[in-house]
């Protein structure tokens, strides 16, 4: 699914290498969880592989199915399967959540070739969807992410990840900012779209999140590099003994 | 003081060989007084502290610059709405495609029958209004239209109107010079929605003097049409009473020149007085200039100026607003915003505002900011998979909205957000 392979990154304005070679293999239905110190690269990671500007790539490459990630604009991404949870969701006074929803939905579908939803059928699609996510009408007709609470908001990235239907999504640090039960309610939201060909990459500090969204594998972020890859066990580890062991022994 | 020669000249040419409309005596008689306040202030020009960012030479000449006539395919505004229409072509009363002037609530007359009726309320309003909003600013041109006008209507509101009337001002002529003086008199408890659309003319000056009694409401929403090269100048000059709603909204879209005054005074306690405003703009020869001045002279009335302006390509936004609190006019609520969307770096916002202020116990704010698209905003959008320009569109809608809530009807409110964005991706 995804498959980045030596991708070295330095800030535009100025010369701070932040990723320093990552490589990475994401396969279809695997759920991957991205664990590292602050200041480890692992925002920059999610940034760079959507798209965001300030990011100089020096080396390396980044593929969805095949296609070169890098080379393209954002919004091609989007279309062409990524989706990015945003750590802080972005407010957008005066339009309508379901305006923005409608309007992302529809230019993905048009710039794959694909119909159009009517309002109707968008309607019924966004309500069923909203349900399970306890987001009411009322919350769609907000405008976007402006007086949410941070559970709302994040809520509100998941009901866009289930309407556009990505085939990567990558989640960063979903779990700032939420309590306990919010947590559970927007994994819950991730663990209904987990299916055979769709991936999830999950960027947190904490064990808490993946005890909700069970990854596969997990990798240890630190300095720019993944130092060490494993299975859920090394999420406890972080847990129990923080990064300072593992720093330590791959020093 | 001598006035200065640039001006004298000015004035001299502009009124050289003017007809000034002939009527009953009262009409004759303000007319006449306006006409020598013309030349008592002179004409503006460029010198004039009040013209600092708006250069009305092209409107005081005694010739307009022609304007090419603007054709798209949208239709024409308000369509769906039940309302009286009153059409103008290039500033003159065209009763074939007017509707009947009548609804339930309102008198409606032209101001060429008015001005002939020897006892007749709009006496009472017409240049009064005018007349006591030159102090304490000079506003000639202002005069000048009282003096001139030769078409409009007035109108009278003695319950709640049962539609709102549309003033529709086509321009068909491209060196057309128009001059329309409407008046508003909405009686106490009364309640009535004016709406403006259409271009008008090659130059237009229009006047709005508009009183609302005790106890009334008074909406009006206004868009400036679509023309590139067409001028104009407007003012509202409104008069407030008490437990009294004014709320104007204008939306102005292209133009070479667009000076919009609004001079509100509030007299009464307890009322409300909203004036806002939305202006797209795109190549250097787009200018557009919001004038406003608030005098809250009584108790514990609330007003606010929402202005919004998004600019490219070189255009130029002004805004001048202020609110005056007079001594006594305690609990008064000021609240002034102007901001500015520049979509490059060629396009600039000017804008003054000023509070002045006498009482003690009021609550007054203004900001005025110029900014570009939020470029965080941006690629969240973009990361939803809604391309650029898709995206800039949705986050420069998002910047005039907080201007567009001034409408009280959503109906009317949609109706101009679908013009923004219709406007917005065509110059995309």
């Amino acid at each position: 699914m995804l498959e980045i392979k030596g991708l070295k990154v330095k800030l535009e304005e100025e010369d701070k290498q932040i990723l320093k070679g990552v490589d990475l293999k994401i396969e279809p239905g695997t759920v991957h969880a991205i664990m590292g110190p602050n200041g480890s690269g692992k925002s920059t990671l999610s940034y760079v592989l959507s798209g965001k500007d300030g990011y100089v790539v020096t080396d390396g490459e980044a593929t969805l199915e095949g296609a070169d990630l890098l080379d393209m604009d954002p919004e091609d991404r989007a279309a062409a399967g990524l989706f990015l949870a945003f750590q802080y969701p972005v407010e957008i006074p005066g339009v309508g959540n379901m305006t923005f929803l409608r309007t992302a939905v529809n230019a993905q579908r048009k710039s794959r070739g694909e119909v159009e939803l009517t309002a109707g059928e968008f309607l019924k699609e966004v309500r069923e969807k909203a349900k399970s996510l306890q987001i009411d009408a009322e919350m769609l007709k907000r405008p976007v992410n402006v007086g949410f609470s941070g559970g709302e908001k994040k809520r509100n990235e998941i009901l866009q990840m289930a309407m556009l239907a990505p085939k990567m999504c990558i989640l960063d640090e979903t779990d700032s900012g939420l309590d306990v039960d919010a947590m559970k309610l927007v994994a819950e939201g991730v663990n209904a779209l987990r299916s055979e060909g769709r991936s999830f990459l999950v960027i947190t500090h904490y064990q808490r999140l993946l005890d909700h969204i069970k990854p596969d594998v997990v990798h240890i972020m630190a300095d720019g590099r993944i130092i060490k890859s494993g299975g859920p066990e090394l999420a406890l580890e972080v847990e129990n003994n923080g990064y300072a062991d593992i720093l330590a022994e791959v020093a | 003081m001598a006035l200065a020669k640039l001006k004298v000249e000015t004035t001299d040419a502009r009124l050289s060989g003017v007809v000034v409309p002939d009527g009953a005596a009262w009409s004759n008689a303000v007319r006449a007084d306006a006409l020598s306040r013309v030349r008592q202030m002179g004409l503006p020009t460029k010198r004039d502290e009040y013209w600092k960012y708006t250069d009305p030479a092209s409107l005081t000449t005694a010739e307009p610059s022609s304007a090419a006539l603007f054709v798209n395919d949208e239709g024409p505004l308000f369509e769906a709405v039940d309302r009286v229409r009153i059409v103008f072509v290039d500033g003159v009363f065209d009763a074939g495609a007017s509707d009947d002037l009548t609804a339930e609530g309102v008198e409606i007359e032209r101001l060429a029958d008015a001005i002939q009726t020897d006892i007749h309320w709009a006496k009472d309003l017409y240049g009064v209004l005018e007349t006591r909003g030159q102090t304490p600013v000079e506003r000639p041109l202002a005069a000048l239209n009282t003096a001139l006008a030769t078409d409009g209507v007035v109108i009278r509101v003695t319950g709640k109107a049962a539609k709102p009337i549309n003033f529709i001002y086509l321009h068909k002529d491209e060196n057309s010079d128009a001059m329309l003086h409407n008046v508003v008199k909405v009686e106490a408890g009364a309640e009535v929605t004016i709406l403006e659309t259409g271009p008008a003319a090659a130059r237009f000056s229009k006047m709005l003097e508009v009183e609302v009694a005790d106890g009334a409401t008074f909406h009006h929403v206004r868009a400036q049409g679509r023309d590139h090269e067409r001028r104009a100048v407007t003012h509202c000059f409104a008069r407030i009473g008490a437990n009294a709603t004014f709320k104007s909204f204008t939306l102005t879209f292209n133009g070479v020149l667009t000076r919009n005054e609004c001079i509100l005074e509030i007299v009464g306690d307890d009322s409300v007085a909203h004036v806002a405003g939305a202006c797209v703009g795109d190549g250097k020869d787009f200018h557009h200039d919001d004038t406003v001045f608030v005098t809250h002279d009584s108790l514990n009335c609330e007003s606010r100026q929402v202005f919004k302006k998004v600019l490219r390509n070189g255009a130029t936004g002004v805004f001048q607003g202020k609110i005056l609190v007079k001594a006594g006019a305690q609990k008064t609520d000021g609240y002034q915003i102007s901001q500015s969307l520049l979509l490059d770096e060629d396009s600039q916002f000017l804008a003054k505002p000023e509070l002045e202020i006498y009482a003690d116990d009021v609550a007054c704010s203004h900001g005025s900011t110029s900014g570009a698209i939020d470029e965080t905003a941006l690629f969240y959008l973009r990361s939803r998979g809604v391309p650029h320009d898709e995206a800039r569109n949705l986050l420069t809608l998002s910047f005039l909205a907080e201007s567009l809530e001034e409408i009280d009807d959503a109906g009317l409110a949609e109706e101009l957000r679908d013009r923004l964005e219709a406007w917005l991706a065509r110059h995309s």
